[in-house]
């Protein structure tokens, strides 16, 4: 509602006298501003409040467990931290191979509030982080949004962003992830972008360069940005856009832009070897010479320019193909072509579900559905459109960066469903162009018609036209009073007075455009009604969709509502009950919760560095159990984890991901075949699979005892009776099962303490009847019957 | 206290599958002692046997083997540290012991002599099969032997064989060479080869065979030749030991006291080797000898003292153990110049024989690979007639910090120059461009 409200509210403010009318403004926006932040913080506490204040999911544990080490040990030993926790025995360089940037914003702040004597725990400052970002992103928004189109249209898109539901589901209290900061830190990149590039002060150009220094820091998404704005330079020279302002918003970005992000140690030397990065390179040059022609051009008479043109081209010409032809080859010696995985699938989407299954296996890297637009971005997909035609008129620098923006943003949605969040801010700003304009145009027609004030209709219209203008009038004011207080060359302001007269005359044809009275106000209605419902949905998307930690899963059903809280109930039993020195194996998804939340360590984590070291977990899952016991012995596992969602009707256990520790497994080890776990090419874990299906390790651990539950063995995930209902395990042992069976732990038996003779003896059954009516005396008490 | 500490440590290292070991790290030797008989005949009649176990201190404490009180283990403490089976033909143990409660007592780190016979019952059978020992599945079969029979005044049916065929292995043996052959008069048994655990302590002549010597050979016997294993002994994982003989009757006082002579060999020998065998061999089982431990490990940089939680790639490190052996006694120090350490991970990146200074102590100094990753130091000791040593220690190996490399390379030069003169020339440049009006 905030945004229907906050533009209406700005435009009577501009009714009295200028600068009465500008100090309003300025005092009322800021009020805005800061209600929107507020909103933006509140509106992502629903997970602390339905919940509790705790960690959200996998990577923000892996961040906070960072984090806790960095507050506990200081920058420096952060920095060199070499963790032997996970990845056993390889262990993993954190310094190196972690984006810093939102572990030291968090260590920042923790330090501060505590030198401060304000003496919160690291997780609280860990929880709150993310919101506090999104209340930054928004003003960031705001910004940018005022340098494109003035005001009005940064304060919607300001408040949309505060709660579009695509970012509120990377940004809720708990979700301590990258995206979190990278996000703010992508739009203020921008912001300054455009700020210089309307302005042409050096002074921007630096901060854009720290601020995209923040954003390397933060997320490896900065090969948007390094790629976006090298397209926009492009598109601005093609164009025929060129200016010094452009040379300014951009040269120092890369040069100091690319140095700073060297020093990131997890990007280093790829900041100018990968081929991420060659499309600033090759624009940087591009841009060189575009300036070089634009100065000969301005020294040559025509005629001579003529032939320097056809020489130098010529020349140019050949020289360019020879470089091309080098750097072709340098790129294509290399197998990938120099792109990594991810953003090769990218580029081509079916390029990882054929090479990388790890990177494909990732379900924020799957292409999203349709419905899954609607509901990230709800009616901002209506309104996108008529923001991108709102760009258009007039298509400033700025305005075409916008364009830019949400057109690769959108295909990169369209690839992987996570960078929907790139998506996300860009639809916000379109949106709020399209809305603050066309609330401009139903209002001043209203007003243009209101019997009341038509007396004084021209000047106000007048007025009203040239408030609606106040971004670019904003821009042309700061630039002419800092030309006149520099005393820059007059050829700059030139242009502004070129660039003026079209919007003046824009102007004049806008006092004319006044629609009907009744349609304006029935628009006007339809459209906050409009505004409401994307409200309602977002809130509703951030109380009820987005706000679950899913490490707490809750249901409800007609007997009220069940807490799952298996999976911190299994890592509390690993960290009470084990060794330290422990080796717990589980499929990777579970490697950051183990070692942050159980401290055990673990063979893999969701930092999916070493494609062999998980195929190897892979493989062993995949495997009947002697190879499997075989397998983790050797890498000193001493307890192996599963999830295991068939009791409950928890859909995303292992199981159901099993596929893809067949598939990264056999794509390692080749004696692992993806045929043998499908009966005619379907996966199935009842009567119909295959012997290899049932006499693997994944199904053996997850269905153990499960036909003890309910007698017949039914599988509420996959809603059939299981295939294998009575086995015994030889090699592994049950030592944990949580309460819903979700998690379930494993201990390796250790090696025969003697070799038994081949003699089969008919008495020797008494024996293992006898040690397994113990065991079963022994076992872990059903908790259904 | 810091003994405590080197016995805490070590209790760490030794990687036993079962926590519950009996033989104290102190004294291993076992002192208590169960022997169940089939019935107290065999007390009188194999008292040499006990004589030598009791003089050597053990104590005794004879039952028969169905006694309805006999138990191994009360409130969960084990009674015994040992216990001795001559009681080949029982067919069901009293009190609480059966083959399981046999099994876990070897489980748990206890030692064993089993000594079957003909028509040894289904229960002996099982325990030496649970133990990697196949008796003769034929009840009645003897081990045969037309060639290599013992002399006597009888002819007999040849099933009184001489052997001497020994496992050449002081430790098991003892160091004084056994100069007359064993008389056997019992079962064979066959081993798994792949069996790692067992050892084949006297085997039988090639010339024998295994089968009932009152009925005729109809189909070849399934044993013969020196495959046959008369004696075994079992060295479990977690270091119990388990004697097992086809013959109860060459532990008796007959056989110890009997002469010696091999058919065909003119050397007759006094007194047979039995109980120089037997003696010798039941000192190993009960820990007398052979029994290695190891203490002390430590490890540091070359140049220190104190022990590092981690290493850096390219460190030089010193690792250490020292290891002793028991004499029955007392430890005395262990000397051997085969014993290696391994820096590991995933597989051997150092392999190092240790070198010792004959008092016990073992080291060996090597640098760390340009490898980092969590390693472990590995001392992997498997010796024949040893109990195994497998010392683990996890080590984190980490790489360079970032103010450990070289600041200025010599080869860079050219670069510090290329990016000092460049920004000179800038500067100048700047200035000129500025000022030259």
């Amino acid at each position: 509602m905030a945004a229907p409200e906050t533009s209406t509210a700005a435009v009577p403010s501009l009714y009295t006298n200028n600068a009465l009318r500008n100090a309003f403004g300025g005092v009322l926006s800021f009020f805005i501003l800061l209600l929107i932040g507020v909103m933006a913080f509140s509106i992502r506490l629903f997970s602390v409040i339905k919940y509790e204040s705790v960690i959200h999911e996998f990577d923000p544990y892996f961040n906070y467990r960072v984090t806790q080490f960095l507050a506990k040990n200081g920058i420096y030993e952060f920095w060199n931290w070499f963790d032997d926790r996970t990845w056993y025995p390889l262990g993993r360089v954190i310094g190196g191979t972690v984006y810093p940037g939102l572990t030291l914003t968090a260590g920042t702040i923790w330090w501060l509030l505590n030198s401060l004597n304000i003496p919160l725990s690291v997780e609280t400052v860990c929880v709150f982080t993310a919101p506090i970002f999104s209340a930054l992103a928004s003003w960031a928004t705001f910004l940018l949004t005022k340098e494109v189109k003035g005001t009005g249209a940064g304060l919607t898109a300001a408040a949309l962003l505060a709660m579009v539901p695509s970012y509120i589901s990377r940004s809720v209290a708990g979700s301590y992830d990258n995206e979190a900061v990278a996000i703010f830190a992508l739009i203020f990149t921008f912001y300054l972008y455009i700020k210089t590039l309307n302005t042409g002060s050096l002074f921007y150009a630096t901060l854009n360069s720290i601020a995209y220094f923040y954003m390397v820091c933060s997320w490896g998404g900065y090969t948007f940005i390094i790629n976006l704005i090298p397209m926009h330079v492009l598109l601005c020279i093609v164009t025929g856009r060129f200016s010094s302002r452009l040379y300014i918003a951009y040269a120092p970005l890369v040069v100091l832009g690319t140095l700073l992000a060297a020093l990131v140690p997890v990007v280093g030397f790829n900041a100018v070897m990968t081929s991420e990065h060659f499309a600033s390179f090759l624009v940087f040059i591009i841009l060189h010479v575009v300036a070089f022609v634009y100065y000969i051009k301005g020294i040559l008479s025509p005629k001579m320019f003529k032939v320097a043109v056809t020489l130098v081209v010529s020349v140019g010409l050949a020289v360019c193909c020879a470089v091309i032809a080098v750097l072709i080859a340098l790129v294509a010696s290399s197998p990938t072509k120099g792109w990594s995985g991810r953003s090769l699938s990218l580029l081509d989407p079916t390029y990882a579900s054929k090479y990388i299954p790890i990177i494909a296996s990732v379900s924020e890297h799957q292409p999203p559905t349709w419905p899954s637009y609607f509901m990230d971005i709800n009616v901002l997909a209506f309104l996108v459109p008529a923001g991108i035609v709102a760009c258009f008129s007039p298509l400033s620098d700025s305005s075409s960066f916008v364009v830019l923006y949400i057109a690769t943003s959108v295909y990169f949605s369209g690839v992987m469903v996570r960078l929907m969040l790139v998506f996300a801010p860009a639809a916000c700003i379109t949106s709020g162009i399209a809305l603050s304009q066309s609330f401009d145009v139903f209002t001043r027609s209203i007003k243009f018609q209101l019997p009341g004030i038509s007396s004084n209709t021209e000047v106000d219209a007048a007025e009203t036209s040239s408030a609606t203008a106040e971004a670019q009038n904003d821009a042309v004011k700061t630039e002419k009073s800092e030309e006149t207080s520099k005393n820059r060359p007059s050829k700059k302001s030139k242009k502004k007075e070129k660039e003026e007269k079209p919007s003046t005359k824009a102007k004049a044809e806008k006092r004319l455009i006044a629609l009907p009275l009744d349609s304006s106000v029935i628009s006007l209605l339809l459209l906050i009604l409009l505004g409401a419902f994307y409200v309602v949905h977002c809130v509703w998307a951030a109380a009820e969709a987005y706000s679950a930690p899913s490490i707490v899963l809750t249901s409800h059903s007609h007997d009220g509502l069940h807490v799952f809280d298996d999976f911190r109930e299994a890592y509390a039993w690993l960290r009470h009950n084990t060794d330290v020195d422990d080796k717990v194996a589980s499929w990777w998804d579970y490697g950051y919760q183990t070692t942050a939340m159980a401290n055990r360590t673990v063979i893999v984590d969701n930092n999916t560095w070493n494609n062999t070291h998980i195929a190897t977990v892979g493989t062993a899952m995949s495997s009947p159990e002697k190879a499997a016991w075989e397998i983790f012995h050797s890498l000193d596992v001493k307890y192996v984890l599963v999830v295991f969602g068939g009791l409950v009707g928890y859909p995303s256990d292992d199981i159901n991901k099993f596929l893809w520790m067949v598939r990264i497994g056999g794509g390692v080890f080749p004696h692992i075949k993806e045929p043998d776990y499908l009966r005619d090419g379907q996966y199935r874990i009842d009567s119909q699979a295959t012997p290899t299906m049932l006499n693997c390790l994944m199904y053996k651990l997850s269905y153990y005892r499960f036909v003890e539950t309910d007698g017949k063995g039914f599988d509420r995930v996959r809603q059939t009776e299981i295939g294998k209902k009575y086995f015994k395990l030889t090699h592994f042992e049950e030592v944990f099962t949580t309460h819903h069976w979700m998690v379930r732990i494993y201990k390796l038996k250790p090696p025969k303490n003697r070799i038994r003779g081949k003699t089969k003896k008919s008495k020797s059954k008494t024996s293992s009847a006898s040690s397994r009516a113990k065991r079963s005396g022994m076992g872990k008490k059903n908790p259904w019957h | 206290m810091e003994k405590f500490w080197v016995i805490f440590a070590t209790s760490i290292f030794i990687l036993l599958p079962f926590t519950c070991n009996s033989f104290s790290l102190e004294t291993p030797t076992d002192r208590r002692v169960l022997v169940l008989l089939d019935d107290f005949a065999i007390k009188s009649s194999h008292s040499s046997y006990f004589n030598s176990l009791r003089s050597r201190g053990f104590d005794l404490d004879f039952k028969l083997a169905d006694d309805p009180k006999v138990a191994l283990q009360r409130y969960g403490q084990y009674l015994y540290d040992a216990l001795i089976l001559f009681c080949p033909s029982v067919e069901r143990f009293g009190g609480s012991i059966d083959v399981a409660a046999i099994i876990n007592f070897v489980d748990s780190g206890h030692d064993l002599i089993i000594a079957a016979d003909v028509n040894a019952s289904d229960l002996i059978r099982e325990v030496a099969t649970e133990c990697g020992v196949d008796f003769d599945e034929d009840p009645s079969a003897m081990v045969i032997d037309h060639t290599g029979y013992a002399v006597s005044e009888t002819e007999g049916d040849h099933t009184l064989i001489v052997s001497a065929d020994f496992i050449k292995s002081d430790v098991i043996l003892g160091s004084k060479k056994i100069t007359a052959p064993v008389l056997f008069q019992g079962i064979g048994h066959s081993l798994n080869p792949v069996n790692s655990l067992v050892l084949k302590v006297l085997s039988a002549s090639p010339s024998a065979y295994s089968a009932n010597p009152k009925s005729k050979l109809s189909t070849p016997p399934l044993l013969t030749g020196s495959a046959i294993a008369l004696v075994s002994v079992i060295q479990a994982r977690n270091n119990a030991r388990i004697l097992i003989s086809g013959s109860l009757s060459m532990f008796s006082n007959r056989f110890f006291r009997s002469g010696v002579q091999k058919s065909g060999s003119s050397t007759k020998h006094e007194k047979s080797g039995n109980e120089q065998f037997l003696t010798e061999i039941s000192k190993w089982v009960f820990h007398e000898r052979g029994h290695l431990k190891a203490v002390n490990v430590k490890h540091h940089k070359v140049g220190e003292t104190d022990e590092p939680a981690l290493y850096r790639i390219n460190d030089e490190l010193v690792y250490s153990v020292e290891i002793y052996e028991w004499s029955g006694e007392s430890w005395e120090p262990y000397v051997a110049d085969d014993v290696q350490v391994q820096f590991y991970m995933m597989s051997p990146y150092v392999l190092k024989t240790l070198s010792n200074d004959h008092k016990g102590l073992y080291s060996a100094s090597f640098k760390v690979p340009d490898v980092y990753g969590v390693f472990q130091f590995k001392v992997e000791y498997q010796k024949l007639g040893y109990t195994s040593l497998s010392l683990a220690k996890q080590i984190p190996v980490r790489p360079y910090r970032h103010n450990e490399y070289e600041r200025f390379m010599p080869t860079a030069y050219p670069y510090y120059g290329a990016a000092f003169s460049t920004m000179a020339g800038f500067f100048i440049f700047s200035f000129v461009h500025l000022y030259n009006k």
